[in-house]
């Protein structure tokens, strides 16, 4: 019996902890700002990694750079095993396995709901076109907006518009999900329903680097919080450490600014 | 008053006709030159942009009569070139489209990038990230919403355009003006009934552009 139960430790651990994606020595800088200092970052596959921290710490670039919106100075990044390739097709593919969702959702505006969460599918993927429907159907279906299917994104509410964008990056399939301030742009009775979906994703299994402000979300779905301030990685824990017990005062204080508004 | 128009002396619809085409050929040519245009002055390769940007300064701030004689002198008369064209007329007319369509191309990339300043940078930002190529993110995205917010300046474009097709007949193309020159020395007396038939006949032609161009803008607008 503990034999068993030995090796399948054995042959869980490995991919528990199996890197995917690694930052290691990361710089960047814009103009003389020095935005991200001596990032070194590991996140696992299927880990929720929730990203932290005052305004202009670094976290949008920090996600940004995961799948080279942002280039860096210096440092490497790797998905996979696979370094961050230049620019080109081979970063084009990289990409398409890199979800990103964006503060201001960025739906395309002349396309409908439907034809946003497909084009990438037919275009980038080559799925034929039945399939890719059939694909964008399920997963407005699964995050709530089937009903919204032939709408332009206009026509959507915000918390919407914002489930189409999850589902759209869904679409690709992709390894890891980056989500950059999700809920920020949504009044306040959008942002669960925006939440939930993400739950559920986490739930499911899903790797996802969550840039936020939301600490219910950070409490709930979150392996780890790494807290930055000033282009660096100031600290990082599991939520319930990290919230009862922060150690750095700039964590500290970061903290008590947004528990006690 | 009109009887010089039934001595079957002056064609003036076969005059009109090659206005037409000459405008046709060149809206064409303008739109699909300008796209590419504004594709050079978007892109990231720094010599295309430099290319782009030199080339619709230079173009665009040269007056049209210069570039459609450029192209006649310098390319048919000097360089031999004929496009293809077998006698004068053609020639000249095929030398009007390449003047006219190499001039017009740096208004409709102008009108395309006011379109382009319309497309939140995000959405090209979005569809980086989906994994899209350069040329897949301006064509599939930025775009289709750069034309469609462009159509009223693209219409100004294109009205203009028909009207410059006037300046081909410095080159012997045998258009409207070409003739309204011809039929104001012959006919002397009814200088004013020549003028109108052919501010006339150019409304005809313009008129038309301009009510389909804002039904479309109507129509196609994007939504934000
Ligand atoms: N493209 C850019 N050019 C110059 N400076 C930039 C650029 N993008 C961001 N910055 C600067 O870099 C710093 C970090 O920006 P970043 O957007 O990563 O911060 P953030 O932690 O996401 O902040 P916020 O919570 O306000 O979103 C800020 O000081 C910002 O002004
Ligand atoms: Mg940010």
């Amino acid at each position: 019996m503990s034999g068993v139960a030995v090796s399948k430790d054995h042959e869980d651990s490995p991919r528990a902890q199996e890197d995917l994606v690694v930052l290691s020595g990361v710089n960047k800088h814009f103009g003389a700002l020095h935005v991200l200092q001596d990032i070194d970052l590991t996140i696992g596959r299927g880990e929720v990694v929730v990203v932290i921290g005052p305004s202009g710490s670094g976290k949008s670039t920090l996600c940004r750079t995961i799948n080279r919106l942002e280039t860096i100075d210096a440092g490497s990044i790797s998905i996979d095993g696979k370094p961050l390739p230049a620019e080109g097709r081979e970063l084009a593919r990289l990409r398409s396995d890199v979800g990103m969702v964006f503060q201001s959702f960025n739906l395309f505006a002349h396309k409908t709901v439907l034809e946003n969460v497909m084009l990438g599918q037919i275009k980038v993927r080559g799925t034929e076109k039945k399939a890719a429907e059939a694909k964008a159907r399920t997963l407005l279906e699964r995050v709530g907006v089937a009903a919204q299917a032939e709408k332009y994104p206009a026509q959507l509410s915000g918390g919407q518009q914002q489930r189409v964008a999850i589902a759209r990056a869904l679409a690709m399939g992709p390894k890891v999900m980056l989500f950059d301030e999700p809920t920020s742009a949504l009044d306040p009775e959008m942002i669960n329903e925006v939440l939930e979906v993400m739950q559920q994703l986490a739930r499911e299994g899903m790797t996802m680097v969550v840039v936020t402000h939301e600490m219910g979300f950070a409490r709930s779905a979150a392996d780890r919080v790494v807290f930055m301030a000033d282009g660096r990685i100031v600290e990082q824990a599991s939520p319930e450490e990290f919230f009862s017990n922060p150690r750095s005062d700039r964590a500290k204080d970061f903290l008590s600014k947004i528990l006690h508004h | 008053m009109f009887d010089f128009l039934d001595s079957g002396q002056y064609d003036l619809l076969g005059a009109f006709w090659v206005t037409a085409q000459l405008a046709l050929y060149s809206a064409i040519g303008s739109l699909i030159w300008g796209t590419a245009l504004v594709a050079m002055r978007v892109s990231p390769v720094p010599l295309m942009r430099g290319f782009g940007t030199a080339y619709v300064n230079l173009v665009r701030n040269t007056p049209l009569t210069v570039v459609i004689v450029a192209c006649s002198f310098g390319l048919n008369q000097t360089l031999q070139v004929t496009l293809g064209g077998d006698d004068f007329e053609q020639i000249g007319f095929r030398l009007a489209v390449l003047g006219l369509t190499a001039y017009t191309g740096t208004f409709v990339c102008e009108a395309l990038r006011s379109g382009i300043n319309t497309v939140p940078a995000g959405q090209a930002e979005a569809a980086r990230a989906l994994g899209m190529s350069f040329t897949q993110v301006l064509t599939l995205v930025i775009l289709p919403q750069a034309f469609r917010a462009a159509i009223t300046p693209l219409a100004n474009v294109l009205i203009a355009l028909t009207k410059n097709t006037t300046v081909a007949a410095a080159i012997g193309a045998t258009e409207a003006a070409l003739l309204m020159k011809e039929m104001i020395e012959n006919e002397a007396q009814a200088l004013f009934t020549v003028f109108g038939i052919f501010a006339f006949g150019f409304i005809v032609l313009t008129l038309p552009t301009g009510l389909f161009m804002g039904w479309a803008a109507k129509r196609l607008a994007v939504k934000r």
